[in-house]
């Protein structure tokens, strides 16, 4: 056990280098930093308008109250945002390619995925969290919900799951760059556009989208589902209540995806072996 | 200086790439039949024209890149399945790519990196301490990367590189755009490094100088193979390479085409600058120096080096 801990705490030493000389060259430059965490709170505040607005003209939307619709955006939006805290740098992947950077990483002893991940970090990201957690809280007061221990248990596993299931969406799209050139548009239709999707009620898709991203990429167990199951909403066909539960499934599907493409995709650029 | 023990082992080492050339596809020979040997200790300078195979056989030196055929070691390590592990043996520095943080100060790259080779925080501080005084990088420690000159940030790549004390350092054209002092104090330093430390030493370059003045053993390759491992001197003796001194003069002057041991090879502003090729073997730049003052006032004068494209050329030339 200890064991593991020294070996945990070796593994995350440069990253906690990278964290405190980020927040040191941050907090000298720190009106930079506030325009950062102003703009990306901006955003995040302008998505939570759309929903708004289109309250103003629907009562529900997908079987879902406003109060209800929030829970599910603001679990889908913290879960991305820590995802992104963690993971977003792995979107740099690319520019690492063209410029050659990644060689580097190649000869510092330690494994690809997690240089390319700890190599930096965003905390202006931090923002984008806090709105989703403001919508959270807001959306669990003011939607009915019957509290009770499986409630909270669906609701931390959830949040734990989506991040996990971001992160490896992350992690896919990086290990899919190695094989396309200017692929990150692509890639971002399914890492973006999910995350957008996360933010919806899934029983509004059409069919296909249900397939690709209520199972194929699992964007539905980062947020609907839970939702569904500890409101206690009926849910649907493809979509059962139970479903919710899954959600850890769906977090580790998406890291075999994720990892297979890794793999695949380290392989390619070394040529063979690996 | 050098020893027994093989820090470099290859045999037969090959690498092929497919290339897409429209529709069809091709296989293209970057690094064929290399089998190469070098000790402790040694500084060997590797070169080649463009495209010759020198960056492909370091990436397999290093693990980066999975070799088609043949067998490499490096610091008694498979590069590909231990790469982890040969990463501390090994430090690389390349002319054109950072590992340094670029909006982060030049100190905290190299804690940075510290953590990442898990050196304590003694051994950091000492090391830290002596390339900074060695390559005097105190001036600039709490720039950010992205604000030094160019000569800063090669001696900033340079410290990097060598944080955690590799035995083995390899530098893929090192001073490519730097200044005269700036390669010459990199040099100094390279040669510093190498005779307290016994760090072996291979680079890549297109900078004579660099070979000269860092390497005593000299491997080229054209087209992926080996057309010569020994001296630089044996090389340049074999294409009969050529110095050329060049001279600025007091006064427009015909051309200096009949002095000892000399080749005119051109004049411009109508004869106002010179330049003279001669053999290092048979003579030397000060007599000739000395042979064009006593017909005409010499204002400025350099001494061009046969550079590796030109050495480059002749070998190839003479093997087609």
């Amino acid at each position: 056990m200890a064991d593991v801990a020294t070996r945990v705490t070796t593994t995350l030493r440069p990253y906690r280098a990278v964290l405190s000389s980020r927040i040191r060259s941050q907090r000298s430059y720190r009106a930079n930093f506030v325009i950062d965490l102003v703009s990306s709170l901006l955003v995040g505040v302008i998505e939570l308008a759309e929903i708004a607005v289109l309250f103003l003209n629907v009562d529900r939307l997908g079987g879902l109250d406003f109060g209800q619709i929030l829970i599910v955006f603001g679990l889908a939006d913290l879960a991305f945002s820590l995802a992104d805290l963690a993971f977003g740098h792995c979107d740099n992947l690319p520019t690492y390619l063209r410029a050659g950077t990644l060689d580097v990483f190649y000869l510092r002893p330690q494994p690809l995925l997690l240089q390319l991940i700890t190599s930096d970090i965003s905390l202006r990201r931090l923002a984008r969290a806090s709105v989703g957690l403001v919508a959270l809280v807001t959306g669990l007061v003011v939607a009915d919900v019957d509290w009770s221990p499986s409630v909270v248990a669906v609701l931390l596993l959830s949040v734990v799951s989506g991040t996990v299931t971001f992160a490896g969406m992350f992690v896919w799209a990086a290990g899919a760059q190695f094989f396309l050139v200017d692929g990150a548009e692509a890639t971002n239709a399914f890492v973006y556009g999910g995350r957008y999707a996360a933010s919806q009620p899934a029983s509004v898709w059409n069919r296909p989208l249900k397939v690709v991203f209520g199972f194929f990429f699992p964007m539905a167990f980062t947020a609907y589902l839970p939702v569904v199951t500890l409101l206690g909403l009926p849910g649907s066909d493809l979509f059962p209540a139970w479903l919710g539960w899954c959600a850890p499934l769906a977090a580790i599907w998406t890291w075999a995806l994720a990892l297979l493409a890794w793999r695949i995709g380290v392989r390619h650029y070394r040529g063979g072996g690996g | 200086m050098t020893s027994d023990e093989s820090i470099i082992t290859t045999t037969g080492l090959g690498r092929d790439f497919k290339v897409r050339d429209g529709v069809r596809r091709r296989t293209l020979t970057a690094v064929d039949d290399l089998s190469i040997d070098v000790r402790a200790g040694e500084a060997v300078g590797y070169i080649g024209a463009n495209g010759a195979g020198k960056s492909t056989t370091i990436k397999m030196l290093t693990g980066i890149l999975v070799p088609t055929r043949g067998e490499v070691t490096t610091c008694g390590l498979r590069p590909v399945a231990d790469r982890r592990r040969l990463a501390r043996e090994v430090g690389v520095v390349f002319g054109q790519r950072t590992q340094l943080w670029w909006d982060l100060p030049v100190r905290e790259s190299f804690s940075i990196l510290a953590a990442i080779h898990g050196l304590s925080s003694v051994e950091e501080t000492s090391r830290t301490d002596e390339l900074v005084e060695q390559l005097e990088l105190a001036e600039f420690l709490a720039t950010p990367v992205r604000q030094l000159s160019l000569g800063q940030r090669m001696r900033a790549e340079v410290a990097a590189a060598l944080l955690h004390s590799p035995r083995l350092v390899i530098l893929d054209e090192p001073t490519i755009g730097l200044d005269v002092l700036s390669k010459q104090r990199l040099r100094e330093f390279l040669v510093a490094e190498r005779r307290t430390r016994g760090t072996t030493l291979l680079l890549t370059t297109h900078d004579m100088g660099d070979v000269e003045r860092l390497c005593d053993r000299v491997l080229l390759v054209d087209r992926g193979r080996l057309v010569w491992d020994g001296t630089l001197a044996g090389l340049s003796r074999t294409v009969g390479a050529q110095r050329v001194l060049v001279v600025d003069l007091a006064e427009s002057t015909p051309d200096l085409d009949d002095l000892p041991d000399t080749r005119h090879l051109g004049s411009e502003g109508g004869g106002l600058r010179q330049r003279l090729a001669f053999d290092p073997d048979a003579t030397t730049a000060a007599k000739v120096l000395a042979a064009v003052s006593e017909r005409v006032e010499v204002l400025d004068l350099a001494v061009e080096e046969p550079d590796v494209e030109d050495v480059v050329r002749r070998v190839y030339a003479a093997r087609r």
